[in-house]
Formats: C-alpha cells, structure tokens, sequence
C-alpha cells in the first residue's frame, strides 16, 4: 500500500529526535539545533576550517544570543556533538585552533525564522556556503548549498553531486547505489538550464562505501562529489 | 517541503490506536516496530537507545544542583526552594503532585543552566515528561522497562503532532513545546496506569487542549521566563488530562483534530507571539528590567 501525506512541517523524523537528544541547554532548536547546524556544514566543507562568516536571520538573530546559538553553531564546526559540555567554550576553542569567526545579519526572503547562512573556507582553499534552518526539536533542514536549493535533513547518509547536465550522470549514481547495495531513500534533481549546472541529492538509507564515492567523482561530468555520513553516523 | 509518500507506521494519533487494536498490541509496541522498520534497528538495540534516554533523564534529575544559576543570572534555586516545601510536609497538593511539580522545575532549571538535559521534545518543554514518569518509578510500582514502554507512547504521540503540527515555539509558540511535552507525558501516564489505547489517545487530547494558544514569549529571548515554570504547569496538567481520561472521560473534539486545529492556531499566532520575545510577557515593564540585569551581568563578564 502507498500513502500519500499531506504533512505538517517534518517528515522521517528519528523517533528519538522527539524523545531526545541528550543535549546541553537551553534551547534545542537554538542550542542543539544549531550545534548540528555548524556540524553538518563542517562536514559538507570536507576540510578543517580556516575562516567562518555566520549570518544569522530570524529568531536567530532576535534571540540567538541568550541561547548560545552562535557559541553552539561554532562548537559544531569544530566537530562537536549536541550533548558536549565545551559547547560554551567554543569561542576560546575556536581561537586556539586558528580558526577565524565572523557573525552577521541575512538578508532573506521568506526563509524559516531559525535560519543561518554559513561561509566557509578551508585551510586548502575550498569555499562553500549553506544555508541551513532549524526546524523543531533538534531537528535541521540544510536548504541551500552555494546557492542551490537542497533540502534535506542530514539525518540519513547524503550524497551531493554537482554535474554537467548531461545524459549517464543520473545513471552513474543510481547504478554505484546499487553495486554497493545501497537503497535510496529521495532522490532530487536540480539544474540552472538545460546542459548547464545541475545538482543531485540523494537521501540513503545505508552508508556509501568511500570506493564508490571515488569511482563517481572521476565519472565524465560529474564535478564535484560530496559526501555526509548523517548526523548520527 | 510537499508531499513524501510512506509505506509503513501511523501517521495520525487514530492510526496509532486503530493499529494497536487490529494487531491486538500495546500501543507503545507500535511505536517500536516502526522505529525499527524505519530506521532499520533491532527490537533490542531500539529499546536499547531509548532506555539511554530514560536514565539520561535520571541522572539529569539526581545531578540537579540548587546552587547554579543561568546565564542571566536569574533562573535556578526554585526546584530546591520546592523540594524543601514538599519536605516540610506542607504540601497541599498532593505527594505525587508535589513530587511532579519539583522534579519538573528542577529540570528547566538545569536547562537554562546549560546542564545535560533529554529534549522531549524540546529543551524548553524538557522538564514534563521526566517530572511524571520519574516520579512515578519512585511513588507507583513500576519497572524501569515500564518506564520505558511509557517513553515509547509519549514519542509516538510526539511524531504525530511534530508531522501534522509543530513541535517549535518559532512555528507553533509554547503550544507547540509545553503542549507537546504534556499531552506526551499524559498519554505515557494513562498507558502506565493500564489504559487502553483509546485512553492513551484521549488523554493526550485532553492535556493538549489545555494548552492550546499558549505563547511563546520569552523574557530576554532567554529559556528562563516563564519556561521553567511552565514545565511545572504542563506536568501537573498531563497528570490530570490522564486521570480524566483514565476514569472514562472523552474529549469532545478527537484528538487529531485537537493537533490540527493546535496547528491552525500556531499559524494565526502573529509573529511577535512566537520566539522572538517581542510580544506577550517578553515586552512588559518588568521582563526590561530582567534583560538590563541579564545584559549587565554578560558586560561583567
């Protein structure tokens, strides 16, 4: 039997998103949420990081600062967990690690109140931006990756991958899936125009061994691959 | 976000319970057996992960510290100033009721103390489920495992009014966090007291129309005021919700019309009524004077 839902605000929520996590107060939206905000787009970057611009918009900015949301949001990109007692220390962590942090105002149109923009740039060079909402409970929604709509929440294994839009770059992913018996849990596919820019998100529901990840970025097309394990992972 | 098609579990507080009477089941094994279709886990390991969270919620409880204060300065000690009432024997409320109301402000102030807390289902509302089921263990003979079955109930009621409503005071104001987490608490207690799935429903109604249109106004756009307290008041009030449902009571309204119409309302909420401390409590004279004293306190630091 297949349902169609109508839903309220999440779906594929881990029940012990809404019994839990074991975190640090005060705020789980503000605090854990945020957390896990600076942790996912650390992990999208791929590298440690040399310099940080947060712009928050909303209730972040309103009242993120009674909260911790800029302390938590930098604890999660120096790789911390919601449920870390230096949470409140991550300014002084940050600062002995090199790692340079800005914080500013977004400038956003109809984006969720708890939303923060983040600019990253790599010890190595790489830059990347996310922009990423909290949206209840601990629970966040990655909406924007360089400027691209995304949408997904970092729960289960993710995979992104920037491509030619070109024929057999679908194919190439879907058919790695599938070798390494990995299942797909949603798939969306994006391109600024035709045989231009485009982007894949595919949610998964097993881990993606890191040979296949190899194997896609060199596929014809594909430009650049990125991989994030999942929250819990 | 649209529409996302499912293939398995309950979607909806009448599929929880239409679930549990067709497979003959106890409605927190529904929630389990989703759990572990959905997320791919054993019956052993998923009741693994949430017997963590209910002694994650006992050392929180035990580790509460009367002497530490927020960041503000201002919240933390009250729980102590409760326990010392209710130990003086003074209390009109009730042991049981005493003991609720004590362990709920306890947690909300260790919250705001940026203690280790268990969200349920958010850090604000984290003090109403622990309150009742902790002191249920210590008051009732139940087993830490019953205990456990009980978290399973409130985290099922908790999924459906996080995918038909909201479980955030941003989108839904304190409905949404204190509500959720009673009308959780409540169905939980009805379930440890041997209600039947219809029960468990109920009383998860009941504790949430209570709370419908609350608002999420936060003094100084701090978890302190009036959170900590309410978590008391959502506590108390899934105790009752549950006894009122346990004795035979029904709602009137069915309980996923309840959610919804809590959804309605938190969007007809104005902003300023939800988290961005510019309505409600937050703008009178006196919640000024607390943020002077929270911001001189973070100058002085």
């Amino acid at each position: 039997m297949i349902i169609f839902w109508k839903i309220g605000e999440i779906t594929d929520m881990d029940l012990f998103d809404i019994v839990g996590p074991i975190m640090v107060g005060p705020s789980s939206s503000h605090t854990a949420g945020a957390v896990r905000m600076g942790y996912v787009a650390g992990k999208l970057l791929g590298e440690p990081i040399q310099k940080a611009e947060i712009l928050l918009y909303g209730s972040f900015l309103a009242t993120g600062e009674g909260h911790g949301t800029r302390k938590a949001i930098v604890a999660g990109l120096l790789g911390m967990q919601t449920d870390d007692y230096q949470i409140a220390d991550s300014f002084e962590i940050a600062a002995q690690r090199g790692m340079e942090v800005a914080f500013g105002e977004a400038r956003l149109e109809e984006a969720h109140p708890n939303t923060a923009v983040i600019c990253l740039n790599g010890i190595s060079g790489k830059q990347t931006e996310v922009q990423i909402s909290s949206i209840g409970g601990s629970r966040i929604s990655i909406d924007k990756i360089d400027g691209i709509n995304t949408g997904f929440s970092g729960e289960c294994p993710t995979l992104i991958v920037h491509n030619i839009d070109q024929p057999g770059c679908i194919v190439a992913v879907t058919s790695m899936l599938a070798k390494k018996n990995v299942n797909i849990a949603t798939m969306q596919v994006y391109r600024s125009a035709k045989g231009q820019q485009a982007v894949m998100v595919v949610e998964c529901d097993q881990l993606i061994p890191e040979d296949g990840i190899v194997w896609l970025a060199g596929v014809e097309g594909v430009q650049k691959v990125t991989y994030f394990p999942g929250l819990t992972a | 976000m649209g529409y996302r098609y499912m293939t398995a579990g309950y979607h909806t507080l009448r599929e929880l319970q239409e679930q549990a009477v067709l497979q003959n089941r106890e409605v927190w094994e529904i929630v389990r057996n989703a759990d572990m279709s959905e997320n791919e886990r054993s019956a052993e390991a998923s009741f693994e992960k949430m017997t963590i969270m209910y002694q994650a919620m006992k050392q929180a409880d035990e580790s509460y510290n009367g002497a530490l204060r927020s960041a503000s300065g201002r919240a933390g000690g009250d729980g102590a100033k409760l326990q010392q009432y209710n130990a003086q024997g003074k209390n009109i409320c009730g042991d049981f009721i005493g003991k609720v109301m004590e362990k709920a402000i306890k947690m909300g102030e260790s919250n705001a103390c940026m203690r280790r807390i268990v969200a349920a289902p958010t850090a604000g509302s984290c003090g109403v489920l622990p309150a009742v089921l902790l002191s249920y263990e210590e008051d009732f003979s139940a087993t830490q495992e019953d205990l456990v079955k009980a978290l399973y109930v409130a985290a099922g009621i908790g999924t459906v009014i996080a995918e038909n409503a909201s479980l955030a005071g941003a989108s839904g104001g304190c409905q949404a966090e204190i509500g959720s987490a009673s009308a959780m608490a409540a169905g939980a207690l009805a379930s440890l007291q041997g209600g039947d799935a219809e029960t468990i429903m109920h009383a998860a109604a009941l504790a949430l129309k209570n709370m419908l249109g609350l608002v999420c106004d936060p003094v100084a756009g701090l978890v302190e005021v009036p959170c900590i307290k309410r978590n008391s008041c959502g506590a108390v009030n899934a105790v009752t919700s549950a006894q009122l449902a346990l004795a035979g009571i029904r709602s009137a309204i069915a309980p996923d019309d309840v959610i919804d119409s809590m959804r309605r309302t938190g969007n007809q909420l104005p902003a300023c009524l939800k988290e961005t401390s510019e309505g409600g409590l937050a703008v009178t004279e006196s919640a000024r004077v607390y943020q002077r004293h929270s911001n001189k306190r973070r100058i002085e630091k």
